[in-house]
């Protein structure tokens, strides 16, 4: 059996993802694992072809990597690979259906509308943006629906930076979420099933030195404090886990996952599911990972033995 | 839960022991983007790195293999703080074509003309000093002086360079405000990123400005040799000996070397071999030795003609398909020789928010926040032609004009003409992008 991390890839997530898939490669090889690392070429499906038994373990951010394509280029080739499905991947990926699945299954979620920029242009521009304003309030978030690390996202305090918000985030792809802002606590989960049901690991609280947890100080050493667990009444911090399981069920999710929330007024709310968690020296889900008394190889090599069962 | 033990982190155990001017330097978003800017997918016009595969290898291998076997004891041992003497009686041949004269002791090689420009600062400013620069300036240039916690003021010019009047309008207003104005920064030769280039009479008036108001001169000359239309005009060191010269061999050789010099007047050459040695102890010798034998052994001047044709080349499929696909309201240097075309795009277009889609419809370019020290430049970007074949030149630009095109089109629906929110920036990345 031989491991194939796949990371790069063309998104803008590209830097992130060759950090996270070295890691990943490296702490499998640690464990006394065969791994190769891969970006995404046109040699890619060779490469799968020619490998014997190949397991992957995709560490693409944002783009194919996580909106299930690559998923189902692996599955017609039946190359085994650990993580979501190409269909669950692509309902998480995108930051407006997930919301609204996540929603109809009861769970709290930030009030929200998902809009192309052909909308806008065909219902005039003016008045949307005054009706977004009058249902959703200020502040609130701008987003692009199939993005991650952040990119792309503006906090709008007020109705005159609305516009360049929409502009910002339309650059990133041709549909925009715009969601109420909810003032509190940033929590990531990561959910871990392996193969007796998903279980979430210790919740890491985000306190960003900047008061904004953006690109910077997602991937600056230094300019984001974690804690784990996080620092919340026992009470809370069950129905933080509870949420991050549940959503991980309820998106069809598999072997890890990354669940993003905020705890407001003492309860969580969800807004936004990874398929493929970070891995970097910066990322959360290694916290977890660590917080829970376990390291990044041996989760990776159990989770890789599980799929080559 | 509530009883595990609670982890307390901010990932980077000397977070509270960097110093003031560490603090500043962060990871960015703009930055990130150019690790797909370097797949082959894409059209980068942004980095500038410079084209080298004319050079004749065959012949450099094998004198280079000849220098490692009748010298190797010599060029892989510690060499003087100051730089080999035969490379600096050699660099005095090069500077002559730019008019320079001056002695070989005037000369310190450097590791490359950017570590010059460290030297430099090192030895002149203290945190708060004022550094003036050209509007824009090379980004390299202001990352050194912000890691020395100097404030940068960047000098209005137009395609002829620097204005001399609000050089000393400028001067005078920042003196009577009590700020100590060091020197000026000036890249006079095709400058990075604007592609323009000062005239003799421009050299002279600010030269003078400079001399009256007593600031220095540091003249940045990578791009010099690399005249596309007629001779290179004499270097404003040919013109006076106070002048604090940079040169280098990165772009009319080769960058991998490392190897550029500092031509200054005496008291601050010494100084700046003191800084040398404290920071290397010497310059690379293996390389200074290199690019000697490649000075003596082959036709280096009929190098820089065959880099100088191919370049024009370059510009002009550039130039070419700016005329043919840029959107109404962009505008555009028309640079005489060097790697870059300074373009202003529509009003109200953001360069910076702009790269995603950009980097989507797989052409790159340099956002122009990143060449200024106070966020200006919203509405510029730099397009470099040096690497890109012509023909991908051509591809890169229609795609770049179709990428502006779309967000005109987004912009329009929300109604941004200028909006206030969108006409400053954090600098942005920073000196991988020479």
């Amino acid at each position: 059996m031989t491991v194939i991390v796949i990371d790069g890839g063309l998104s803008h997530e590209r830097d992130v993802s060759l950090r996270s898939g070295r890691r990943v490669a490296q702490a499998l090889r640690e464990v006394g694992m065969e791994v190769i690392e891969a970006d995404v070429s046109g040699e890619l499906v060779q490469l799968l072809r020619a490998t014997p038994d190949p397991i992957v373990v995709p560490m693409l951010h944002g783009g194919l990597g996580e909106d299930g394509a690559l998923r189902e280029v692996l599955d017609l080739l039946d190359v085994r690979y650990v993580g979501a499905s190409g269909a669950a991947s692509r309902l998480t990926f995108d930051k407006s259906i997930a919301t609204s699945v996540i929603r109809a299954a009861g769970l709290a979620t930030p009030k929200q509308i998902a809009l192309p920029h052909d909308i806008f242009r065909e219902l005039g521009a003016p008045a949307l943006m005054e009706g977004i304003g009058e249902q959703l309030g200020y502040p609130l978030m701008v987003k692009p629906s199939r993005s991650g690390s952040a990119l792309g996202v503006t906090k709008v305090n007020d109705a005159t930076e609305l516009p360049s918000a929409l502009v910002a985030a339309y650059a990133y792809g041709p549909v925009a979420v715009i969601e109420s802002y909810l003032d509190g606590i940033e929590i990531a989960v990561t959910v871990l099933d392996e193969g007796d049901g998903p279980v979430a690991l210790p919740p890491v609280e985000i306190l960003p030195e900047s008061g904004i947890y953006d690109y910077e100080s997602r991937y600056t050493a230094g300019a984001t404090r974690f804690i784990t667990p996080a620092e919340l009444p026992t009470g809370v911090l069950e129905q933080v886990a509870e949420l991050a399981v549940a959503a991980h069920r309820t998106l069809g999710l598999r072997h890890i996952s990354r669940m993003d929330m905020i705890v407001t007024e003492g309860r969580p709310v969800f807004f936004e599911g990874n398929v493929a968690p970070g891995m970097t020296e910066t990322s959360l889900a290694p916290l977890a990972i660590e917080a829970a008394g376990r390291e990044v190889g041996e989760v990776f090599a159990k989770l890789v033995a599980l799929v080559g069962r | 839960m509530s009883e595990q033990e609670r982890h307390d982190t901010r990932l980077d155990r000397f977070v509270d022991s960097y110093s003031q001017r560490t603090n500043g330097m962060r990871v960015s978003a703009v930055r990130a983007l150019f690790a797909v800017a370097n797949r082959p997918e894409i059209v980068s016009l942004a980095g500038g790195m410079p084209n080298i595969a004319d050079l004749p290898l065959h012949g450099i291998a094998q004198s280079i293999a000849a220098m490692i076997e009748h010298n190797g004891a010599q060029v892989m041992q510690y060499g003087s703080g100051q730089g080999e003497l035969g490379l600096r009686e050699q660099i005095l041949e090069v500077v002559a074509l730019e008019g320079i004269t001056a002695h070989p002791d005037d000369i310190v090689i450097t590791a490359g003309s950017q570590q010059g420009l460290d030297l430099v600062t090192r030895i002149f400013c203290d945190p708060g000093d004022v550094i003036l620069a050209e509007s824009p300036s090379y980004v390299g240039a202001i990352g050194t002086f912000l890691s020395y916690q100097t404030e940068v003021v960047h000098i209005p010019g137009d395609d002829g360079g620097i204005d001399p009047v609000a050089l000393l309008e400028t001067t005078r207003r920042l003196r009577a405000e009590g700020k100590r104005v060091k020197f000026l920064y000036t890249i006079p030769n095709y400058n990075n990123p604007s592609g323009t280039t000062q005239s003799m009479e421009r050299r002279r008036e600010v030269l003078s400005v400079c001399e009256s108001q007593g600031v220095i001169v540091v003249e940045d000359n990578p791009y010099g040799l690399l005249s596309l239309d007629a001779d290179p005009i004499p270097a404003m060191r040919s013109i006076d000996p106070n002048v604090i010269y940079l040169g280098s061999f990165s772009k009319t050789f080769a960058p991998g070397f490392r190897v550029g010099w500092t031509l200054a007047p005496h008291g601050v050459r010494e100084k700046l071999v003191l800084a040398q040695e404290s920071a290397t102890l010497c310059p690379p010798v293996f390389s200074q030795f290199a690019i000697s034998t490649y000075l003596s052994t082959q036709d280096w001047q009929g190098q820089i003609g065959v880099f100088k044709d191919m370049y024009r080349q370059r510009r002009d499929a550039m130039l070419t398909g700016l005329e043919e696909h840029m959107p109404e309201g962009s505008t555009w240097t028309h640079p005489a020789g060097g790697f870059f075309v300074w373009a202003t795009l529509p009003e109200g277009v953001d360069s910076q928010a702009m790269l995603p889609r950009a980097v989507d419809a797989r052409v790159a370019y340099v956002p122009g926040p990143a060449f200024y020290a106070d966020g200006d430049g919203a509405r510029n970007v730099r397009l470099s032609y040096c690497f890109p074949t012509p023909e991908r030149i051509r591809v890169g630009v229609q795609r770049f004009a179709d990428v502006i095109r779309n967000e005109l089109e987004v912009m329009s629906t929300f109604g941004i003409r200028v909006s206030p929110t969108r006409l400053r920036r954090a600098p942005g990345p920073s000196p991988d992008l020479t």
